[in-house]
């Protein structure tokens, strides 16, 4: 870098003003932290012996185990309903929200809007699930799964919306005018000019919203009864019955999955962030 | 024309955002105003409220009643408080001093091996919290990561008893919400004029000068906003003081779960809900004060 350029006096290099020594290996130092711990979960998944800290070979056996378990099996089914609703739903609501708090000019209320928008942000997630909780034992509202459904389009709102209005914010609005010019209607220009521009900024959001509600842990164990367990839930009590390489092999693919979808979500707005430069 | 939209922009912006009333309203906002009000009313055994007005659940906080009825100070809850307190302050502090040198690191890369430094950092923060304590359990635990190569090269004999530790809480804290430190305070240091740098150079002052005197002061706004992001979340914690403190050394996240889920004491948990929202909404002033203060500051000095 440009410690090439940084003229050597007496071999020691004289650094370039504003950097300073060992910031490298800090660097390195967090990263090793920020990873050791997933690293290590992923490698004793591999491992042959039933105790998860005793190395007896490399093996693929409690994937397999995973794998055949029907109660893993339900809770992953019952992880990917909610996360599709929620997705959806949450997208959708935090969609037409972003258009208004980003196009509609300055209005009263606005600064309300967007505080409520990101309430579930501010909230500490303890206090949402209890909250929860408490509203739908009022209420007597028991729909097993779909409670898991309400709550996770709550907070998976704010999620969606952030990418949703960067790209509104970013964008030129010189095309949709054209368009208007030209004597599109309003819905035409929506629908063929802003909806596809916009496009990249759904997508993101909804990949978060995907994420966040596949890995909540909290407000899911709190507002879940029987029968609707997701996945986190599932591995929690795993854990609490007592270690097994199994919770490394079950966790391990979670991890993946989410490491896949939020790639793919830089992968997105990187290439989106190319185009609106170009 | 689509004529089933209003055409009046005020409707129309409304009609945009009712969605989202709706669903955070009456599914957010609605349920924590119940649980205010569950806070205030008389336990039901078998779960649930008995609607009586009773301040029992707040009284409960740092008294109980005697045998004969007298109301004595027991401290247990209130050291519970001050513990979840103290321990996310510990976090926070660390979480500081370990990101900052990071986020002022990525600010001297080159813009793409920022972008790649970036997704490194929040890579970790999108992936399920639960499983990343979980891993440290297997690092820190009898005969783990740590202990097992110690134990077998004989340097310890016995194990060192790291889990169940408020180090192992504060360590399992630390390392769930270390990106959320680091990200404000690069969001910050990435507008930072490095001419100002070079000029303070320049004039011969030192570079321990150049880090206090400038790079801290101008991003200061993002140390403040990372560690808000950092300090409410240890505050509501619950999986790491469960996972590593054993559920033994509880925290306020952990005294609240179980208020719900096993000692049936629905007005004490909604009661040390409210606590902890207090906090926040204190915090959160305390903000917004600042950052008016500041940009006020910035326009006086502008003109």
């Amino acid at each position: 870098m440009s410690d090439k350029l940084s003229p050597s006096t007496k071999g020691r290099k004289i650094l370039p003003v504003g950097h300073y020594r060992g910031l490298g290996v800090w660097n390195v130092a967090f990263l090793f932290f920020l990873y050791m711990p997933i690293a290590v979960l992923i490698f004793y998944s591999f491992n042959a012996n039933r105790m998860v800290m005793l190395w007896g070979g490399f093996s693929f056996k409690w994937y397999i185990k995973a794998f055949n378990n029907t109660a893993i099996q339900d809770a992953v089914i019952n992880s990917l309903i909610v996360a599709f609703f929620a997705t959806v739903l949450s997208t959708a609501i935090a969609t037409v929200g972003a258009l208004v708090l980003a196009r509609g000019g300055n209005f009263r209320g606005k600064t309300m809007s967007l505080g409520l928008i990101t309430l579930p942000l501010m909230v500490p997630e303890i206090v949402t699930a209890v909250a929860m909780l408490i509203f739908f034992a009022a209420i007597g509202l028991n729909w097993g799964l779909g409670n898991v459904i309400i709550a996770h389009v709550t907070f998976c709102i704010p999620f969606a919306f952030m990418p949703i209005r960067a790209r509104l914010e970013g964008m030129d609005t010189t095309l949709e005018q054209a368009s208007r010019d030209l004597y599109a209607s309003e819905w035409e220009t929506f629908r063929f000019i802003t909806v596809p521009l916009l496009m990249p900024g759904i997508i993101a959001g909804a990949m978060l919203a995907f994420v966040i509600s596949m890995d909540d842990f909290i407000i899911t164990l709190m507002v879940s009864g029987a029968g609707s367990t997701t996945l986190p839930v599932y591995i929690y009590s795993m854990i609490r019955r007592g270690l097994s390489p199994e919770i490394n092999a079950v966790s391990t693919l979670l991890l993946l999955f989410s490491i896949t979808i939020v790639t793919a979500y830089w992968v997105v707005s990187k290439k989106t962030q190319t185009k609106t430069v170009h | 024309m689509s004529s089933w939209l209003p055409t009046n922009p005020s409707s129309r912006r409304w009609l945009g955002l009712a969605p989202t009333y709706l669903v955070i309203g009456i599914f957010m906002l609605f349920p924590m105003i119940i649980m205010g009000t569950y806070s205030f009313m008389e336990a039901n055994p078998y779960g649930g409220v008995k609607p009586v007005f009773s301040t029992a659940a707040y009284i409960q906080l740092a008294w109980e009643y005697d045998l004969d009825n007298t109301l004595i100070f027991n401290p247990g809850y209130l050291k519970i408080i001050w513990r979840s307190i103290e321990l996310s302050v510990m976090a926070t502090v660390i979480c500081l001093i370990f990101g900052f040198p990071v986020a002022y690191y990525i600010t001297l890369q080159p813009e793409n091996r920022r972008n790649f430094y970036i997704y490194l950092i929040t890579i970790p923060f999108w992936t399920n919290l639960l499983i990343r304590t979980f891993a440290w359990i297997i690092i820190l635990g009898r005969n783990g990561v740590i202990e097992l190569p110690l134990l077998s090269l004989g340097i310890i004999e016995k194990s060192l008893g790291m889990m169940y530790s408020d180090g192992a809480i504060a360590i399992g804290l630390t390392y769930s919400y270390l990106p959320l430190m680091v990200l404000p305070i690069y969001a910050s240091l990435e507008k930072l004029d490095f001419r100002l740098l070079e000029a303070a150079s320049d004039l011969y002052a030192s570079r321990l000068a150049i880090m206090t005197k400038i790079v801290i002061p101008l991003s200061k706004p993002g140390i403040i906003a990372g560690c808000i992001l950092v300090f409410i979340p240890c505050l509501g914690a619950f999986i790491a003081p469960n996972l590593l403190g054993g559920g033994k050394k509880l925290m306020l996240g952990s005294l609240v779960q179980f208020q719900f889920a096993s000692a049936r004491n629905w007005p004490f948990g909604s009661a040390l809900s409210m606590l902890m929202l207090a906090v926040v909404v204190i915090v959160l002033i305390l903000y917004a004060r600042g950052a008016k203060k500041s940009t006020a500051g910035e326009k006086a000095t502008e003109s």
